[in-house]
């Protein structure tokens, strides 16, 4: 029996009940549609947040206070960790040709307030080549001042700006943080959501007064930007045998790089895409079953037609084949409907969600295909053997339908 | 070429086994004309099913040409159907979704001929019935005597050299009846063996050689002479 042949006879079958047909079809379809928009949400989330990694540089070392250990036991004895101080900020730049330039941070929340107006802000104490660093543009005003660490003048993000100084020009203007009072002395330009923090809703002020503010001795992290990425690895080793030397030969601090943080998150939004691809898939499980009942009541229907088939020299095998090829026809007809359907829905929620890429993982094509014909094999084999099992005999006696 | 011998066949209906045969001897030559009757119930459709291959006897021997058929595995006597063996049922059993011409390739689809050898052997046959005109028609724009005539086709599309006939005029008025069992009879005529399972005494009263069955054995068996004294009877009646 012929491929072409048998395409034919199984497309005809199925033309004879079209209603149920689309039905089961549309099963498959919806299915389909589920596993690719939620991969392709799962994987743009991925894009979206290594694209924002690699935008605050793929140079950056952060330090910060503490070891993590990752293996053994705890030790015994006590490794209180030493304060992680602006003077280490300052030495890892003075002494470390590699590095670029080095920002700490001290990071706290604190209520802003602007005559009638009050809100809760992430103040950010920091010094002047955070600018750099986080690549920041200014709207307005100007940054930190290089040489004023323990000043009172503050950077405002663009949403409180927005919010404490709607429609005004806040330069100049005060602002109280806790009890403290700080002049506005410059606006970062909007910017939106970046890892960590919304930089729109943070206020910097400078790094002393901001460890004061917050009445700490050491530094929630240090930034430090290296010149080429190829340092990168001997520029950590000289900033961990730096900080051992300033903290009386205790390892003390740990030193993250953006590359481990973007493997870690990596891993943990490709679990997340294929978990959502896991629940899509119990979509196309109900459709499988849907298929298995559109076949089964066919094969009820045509009775007659298969002891006929029999009758007139079709074997068991061709009999299963030809059924197995109509739920694979159906099946894999759904999944070229779900394909388009996915994608172009993405492409719609793309128009409404411009900053999220939606983008269909390379493999969801072939895949959605390879899936659906498998779901119409698999789903066929049930009703397929039944048909092939019928008595001719039996199905030859009856009389109509 | 058919050969029966001590063919048995129970069914088990309701828990209580039923001998719808009970042991048949028969043996038919190449090129007969037989008929096969008795009441309902005597056995002879489950005759026509084993001697179509289309069931197997519980007991007993059945040899066509020279195999021994109840040896046989299933896509073995598939294939013994589909090259040697055409059937023609009561209902006629047409897929109503094809044509007559597609109703006709059928069977020559599951034996994978070309398109278009099939397609030529499928116009011959039906210009062979007389239905060359209404090839393109589904089988609910036909006639029944029509449809009949369709379901010859397809029997001997593959050329087979045993026709099996199950109550072929048992759906049809009388005339367009003894149109088709004067259609087998003259593709009999050019060699084909015929075989007619019937309960209408006229139809089966044309046949050369008659059958008779009751309660599973065979309690008759006339030969008459070519186009018998009941053909000449029914002739005078219609």
């Amino acid at each position: 029996m012929r491929l072409g042949d048998v395409l034919r006879f199984a497309g005809g079958a199925l033309r004879g009940h079209r209603l149920r047909t689309c039905f089961s079809l549309l099963g498959v379809a919806i299915g389909v549609a589920s596993v690719i928009l939620l991969t392709s949400l799962g994987e743009g989330a991925r894009e979206y947040i290594t694209g924002e990694f690699t935008s605050l540089g793929s140079n950056l070392l952060i330090v910060v206070p503490g070891k993590t250990e990752t293996a053994g036991f705890a030790p015994l004895v006590s490794t209180a960790p030493h304060d992680l101080t602006e003077a280490d900020a300052e030495a890892l730049g003075r002494r470390i040709a590699a590095i670029r330039r080095v920002a700490p941070l001290v990071v706290g929340t604190a209520a802003a307030r602007a005559g009638e107006r009050s809100r809760e802000v992430t103040v950010v104490g920091t010094t002047r080549p955070l600018l750099e660093i986080r690549k920041l543009k200014l709207a307005s005003g100007r940054f930190l001042p290089a040489d004023m660490p323990e000043a009172a003048v503050c950077v405002l993000g663009a949403r409180v700006q927005r919010e404490l100084f709607p429609g005004e020009n806040p330069l100049g203007q005060v602002v109280r943080i806790g009890d403290w009072r700080f002049r506005v002395i410059g606006v970062i330009a909007p910017r939106g959501t970046s890892i960590g923090m919304d930089l729109d809703e943070v206020v910097e002020i400078p790094v002393a007064t901001g460890l004061r503010l917050f009445n700490r001795t050491s530094l929630f992290r240090i930034l430090a930007e290296v010149g080429s990425h190829e340092d990168l690895a001997s520029a950590r080793a000289a900033v961990l045998e730096v900080l051992r030397e300033r903290h009386g030969g205790q390892d003390d601090v740990t030193v993250l790089t953006q590359d481990s943080v973007l493997a870690a998150f990596d891993r943990i939004l490709m679990a997340l895409t294929a978990a959502l691809a896991g629940i899509a898939a119990i979509s196309l499980g109900v459709a499988g079953l849907g298929i298995m009942n559109l076949m089964l009541v066919s094969v009820t229907e045509r009775t007659r037609e298969i002891g006929l088939m029999k009758a007139i020299g079709a074997t068991p095998a061709q009999v299963v084949g030809v059924f197995l090829i109509e739920a694979a026809m159906v099946s894999t007809a759904g999944g070229v409907a779900g394909l388009l359907a996915g994608v172009g829905a993405g492409q719609l929620l793309q128009q409404i969600y411009v900053e999220l890429p939606f983008r269909p993982p390379g493999w969801a094509g072939p895949a959605a295909l390879g899936v659906s014909c498998a779901v119409g094999l698999l789903f066929g084999i049930l009703p397929a053997r039944n048909a092939a099992r019928l008595d001719p005999v039996v199905a030859l006696a009856r009389r109509k339908a | 070429m058919i050969q029966l011998a001590g063919v048995s066949r129970t069914y088990v209906v309701g828990g209580s086994p039923v001998h719808a045969l009970k042991g048949v001897d028969l043996a038919i030559g190449a090129g007969e004309y037989v008929s096969i009757m008795g009441p309902s119930g005597s056995g002879k459709s489950t005759l026509l099913h084993l001697l179509g291959c289309l069931d197997r006897p519980n007991a007993g021997s059945y040899r066509f040409g020279e195999a021994e058929t109840t040896t046989m595995t299933e896509a073995e006597r598939c294939r013994l159907r589909r090259h040697q063996i055409g059937f023609v049922f009561q209902f006629f059993h047409l897929v109503p979704r094809l044509t007559a011409v597609g109703n006709v390739e059928l069977p020559m689809i599951f034996a994978g001929m070309p398109p278009g050898e099939r397609t030529e052997r499928a116009w011959q046959a039906l210009e062979g019935v007389g239905l060359g005109a209404r090839a393109g028609h589904r089988p609910d724009q036909l006639s029944g005597g029509e449809q009949q005539r369709v379901a010859i086709a397809r029997a001997v599309a593959m050329r087979p050299s045993l026709l099996l006939a199950d109550e072929p005029t048992g759906n049809l008025d009388r005339t367009s009846g003894s149109e088709i069992v004067g259609l087998m009879e003259r593709m009999n005529q050019s060699g084909l063996t015929l075989i007619v399972v019937t309960h209408d005494p006229q139809v089966g009263g044309r046949a050369r050689r008659r059958v008779r069955l009751s309660d599973g054995l065979i309690v008759a068996d006339e030969r008459h002479g070519a186009g018998g004294p009941s053909s000449a009877a029914s002739a005078a009646t219609v």
